[in-house]
């Protein structure tokens, strides 16, 4: 069996590392937002948590055209990993979000653009799982898999657009902001970089996740090739 | 080696010069007549949606109580959940007369280009569809006392149903060929299709309430957009969904 | 007029066809023999065009697959177990259907001539859903030869029949093979395979482990025998 790679262990350590620093950051760094307090500290992990969410889906939109270009299982493996990992990190944004929202908004949920495509990603991914579930043939599994998050993060964009239409109260923060949004704050110098700094980490969290993930799969796919072959 | 002249010989003619197109429409329509052949004979598809659709509204009837007042802004939702419902019913059915006697196979072994057999079915999705709603439309009608035939409203379920019968025939391609076929399409197909419900509606309430056009123009764009981008889309993938 | 070279296949990690090697001339009958599991319908499904192989060359009169499937197609005329037949519409409408599909010119001359040959010209307007298994399978030979292919593939083409209609299938079937045409069929049934065959493969875990011919053997016990031979030592 192929050991654990060296680098992998590395960056175990190093997203640990990062983590506490960024906790650290949120809870001490930060300045306490005027008229939000304290739960508007959530803010920093839940923008970053829907962050990798979303940058799962991509990653699984891509490596779907690539297994359907080049047929190769791993693609699929990564496919399924990053849609996996995604599930759970836009799950927890989705909670993060009601969180913030309950003293915020006054309502632990609204339907607000964001909060409801979020939703309705989440449940595109969930069918994802399901369709892999109901067939057998791994070749045709892995071939509809990929079809189906291409589909699905092609129509994210315009799930969005037309929730956005219909109304939005989510406050805008990075970018240009709509002041009359109930909630929206201007970010202050030491808010920016724990903001940023959260991003990244999560970003970091997301390739030693994946990471490990694919390398799991590949064992999967290796026990497998295993009992076959004792099997015959 | 004399036969195998002969045969050749017997073989040119057979194909003799043909032209991509017209291959592509000829197959493109033999696939829609079937369908329409065979749904003639039974009536069985049409016969359920209908009767489904029917059963929506009277259910909607009672749970919102469909008073007049109540009747103008919801009719468009109601019109709309009706039509989604009875669509993934019809693109379950249509899907497993392909596969269950092997058909799909058949169609597959056939020389000709995968996307006029999507397109084939598609299209004829999109006549069960229509039927379906040209029906609904008239008994809506009448039943709760509101003229439902406007051009604009029209154009909306056009739109509407050329992007639900899009993606619809491709997840049901592929909701047939997985273990748990009869529960699998409504999951696929409904998260997917939000934009296309969300734009629907608001562009049906819109000329239902007789907004000026340029209110409903934003949804009807975002119809547009929507129909071409998965018509496209699923055009590409459909090869992807039948071939091993 | 088929040639497969070192074919591989495979679903996931595991692996049915392992480098198999096929030759059949024009105008042969080969039945292809093998246990449950042996990867026949798979190694026809390949030639059908329905699959595509992991690895190797399949050459079918001429044409690569899956390169230029749709030559392929053209040529060839499948019978599987299932009938790939529409109950809801009449034995000369699912006919209609894939004269069109094939583009067959003449088509109604042909339809008629076709419905003959397989026994059905007097049912030909009722619902194919009111047959019985039997003619469904004779008009689904029917449809394989509308198009008149130079390769036929008949994949377990009796299963579900009973005796009676097992004899009739076996008149339609030697008339198609008449014409000259080159077949392949896959058969669990010995003693079948052996009244129609020209030449026998046996089939094992994924390879063509033997051959013989008809003219080579003399009795159907030989080809039993023969049969037995040839798995046991793959087995082994």
């Amino acid at each position: 069996m192929e050991s654990k790679p060296r680098f992998l262990s590395i960056l175990d350590t190093i997203t640990a590392i990062l983590f506490v620093a960024a906790v650290g950051m949120v809870f001490f760094y930060t300045p306490l937002e005027r008229t939000m307090g304290q739960v508007q500290k959530v803010f920093y992990f839940h923008v970053a948590t829907a962050w990798v969410g979303m940058l799962g889906f991509m990653v699984a939109a891509v490596v779907g055209i690539l297994y359907l270009v080049k047929n190769e299982r791993k693609y699929d493996i990564a496919g399924l990993a990053a849609i996996e990992i995604s599930l759970v990190f836009f799950f927890i944004a989705i909670i993060m979000g009601s969180i913030w929202a309950r003293p915020v908004w006054n309502t632990w949920w609204t339907w607000d653009p964001r909060l409801t495509t979020a939703t309705i990603v989440e449940l595109i991914y969930a069918a994802y799982m399901m369709l892999r579930q109901g067939i057998e043939d791994p070749d045709r599994r892995a071939r509809f898999g990929a079809v189906y998050a291409i589909l699905g993060f092609l129509s994210v964009p315009l799930t969005f657009i037309s929730i956005r239409l219909l109304r939005t109260i989510h406050p805008v923060v990075v970018g240009n902001s709509d002041p009359s949004a109930e909630g929206s704050f201007s970010m202050t110098g030491p808010m920016k970089t724990t903001f940023f700094f959260s991003l990244f980490t999560f970003s970091v969290l997301f390739v030693d996740l994946f990471w490990h993930r694919v390398r799991i799969g590949k064992l999967a796919a290796k026990v497998e090739e295993l009992r076959l072959k004792i099997s015959v | 080696m004399k036969r195998e002249a002969k045969l050749s010989t017997r073989n040119s003619s057979l194909s003799a010069p043909r032209s991509p197109l017209r291959d592509f429409l000829r197959a493109l329509w033999a696939i829609v007549w079937k369908d329409l052949s065979a749904e003639w004979r039974s009536r069985e598809l049409l016969t359920a949606m209908l009767i489904f659709s029917l059963l929506v509204i009277l259910i909607f009837n009672f749970a919102l109580e469909l008073d007049a007042r109540a009747r103008a802004s919801v009719t468009a939702g109601v019109l709309w959940v009706t039509f989604a419902f009875a669509g993934t019913l019809g693109l379950n059915r249509s899907m497993a007369t392909e596969k269950d006697r092997g058909c799909l196979n058949g169609l597959l072994l056939a020389p000709v280009d995968r996307s006029a057999i999507y397109f084939g079915k598609a299209i004829g999705n999109l006549i069960f569809m229509f039927t379906v709603e040209l029906i609904v439309l008239p008994v809506y009608s009448v039943l709760y006392n509101i003229n439902l035939f406007r051009p604009g409203l029209l154009l909306v379920i056009l739109l509407g149903s050329i992007g639900y019968v899009a993606v619809g025939t491709l997840l049901s391609t592929m909701a047939v060929q997985a273990r748990t076929r009869d529960i699998l399409l409504p999951i696929l197909l409904f998260p997917l299709i939000v934009p296309v419900m969300i734009a629907a509606v608001k562009a049906s309430g819109g000329f239902l309430q007789g907004l000026p056009w340029i209110e409903v123009s934003t949804w009807i764009n975002l119809l547009i957009v929507y129909d071409v981008i998965f018509v496209a889309v699923a055009f590409m993938f459909f090869d992807y969904v039948v071939e091993e | 007029m088929i040639t497969v070279k070192k074919l591989v296949k495979r679903f996931g990690p595991k692996i049915v066809l392992r480098g198999l090697d096929f030759e059949v001339e024009s105008g042969e009958f080969v039945a292809l023999l093998g246990p449950n599991g042996a990867g026949k319908t798979t190694f026809l499904r390949i030639l059908a065009s329905l699959s595509r192989p992991a690895m190797g060359e399949v050459r079918i009169a001429g044409y690569h697959l899956p390169g230029q499937a749709s030559a392929v197609r053209r040529r060839l005329g499948v019978v599987s177990h299932q009938p790939l037949l529409y109950g809801d519409l009449t034995a000369e409408e699912n006919l209609r259907f894939y004269g069109r599909m094939y583009a067959v010119s003449d088509l109604n001359a042909r339809i008629a001539e076709v419905l003959d040959m397989v026994g059905l010209a007097p049912r030909r307007r009722d619902l194919v859903r009111t047959f019985s298994r039997g003619m469904q399978q004779r008009l689904a030979i029917g449809r394989a030869v509308l198009h008149d292919p130079d390769v036929m593939l008949f994949d377990e083409p009796h299963t579900g029949l009973d005796q009676d209609a097992c004899v009739m299938l076996d008149t339609v079937l030697r008339e198609v093979a008449a014409r000259g045409r080159t077949v392949v069929m896959t058969s669990h049934d010995l003693a079948r395979a052996a009244d129609m065959a020209s030449r026998f493969d046996v089939l094992s875990r994924g390879k063509i482990v033997a051959s013989v011919r008809r003219d080579e053997m003399d009795t159907t016990d030989n080809l039993l025998a023969f049969y037995r031979d040839a798995v046991q030592e793959r087995e082994a």
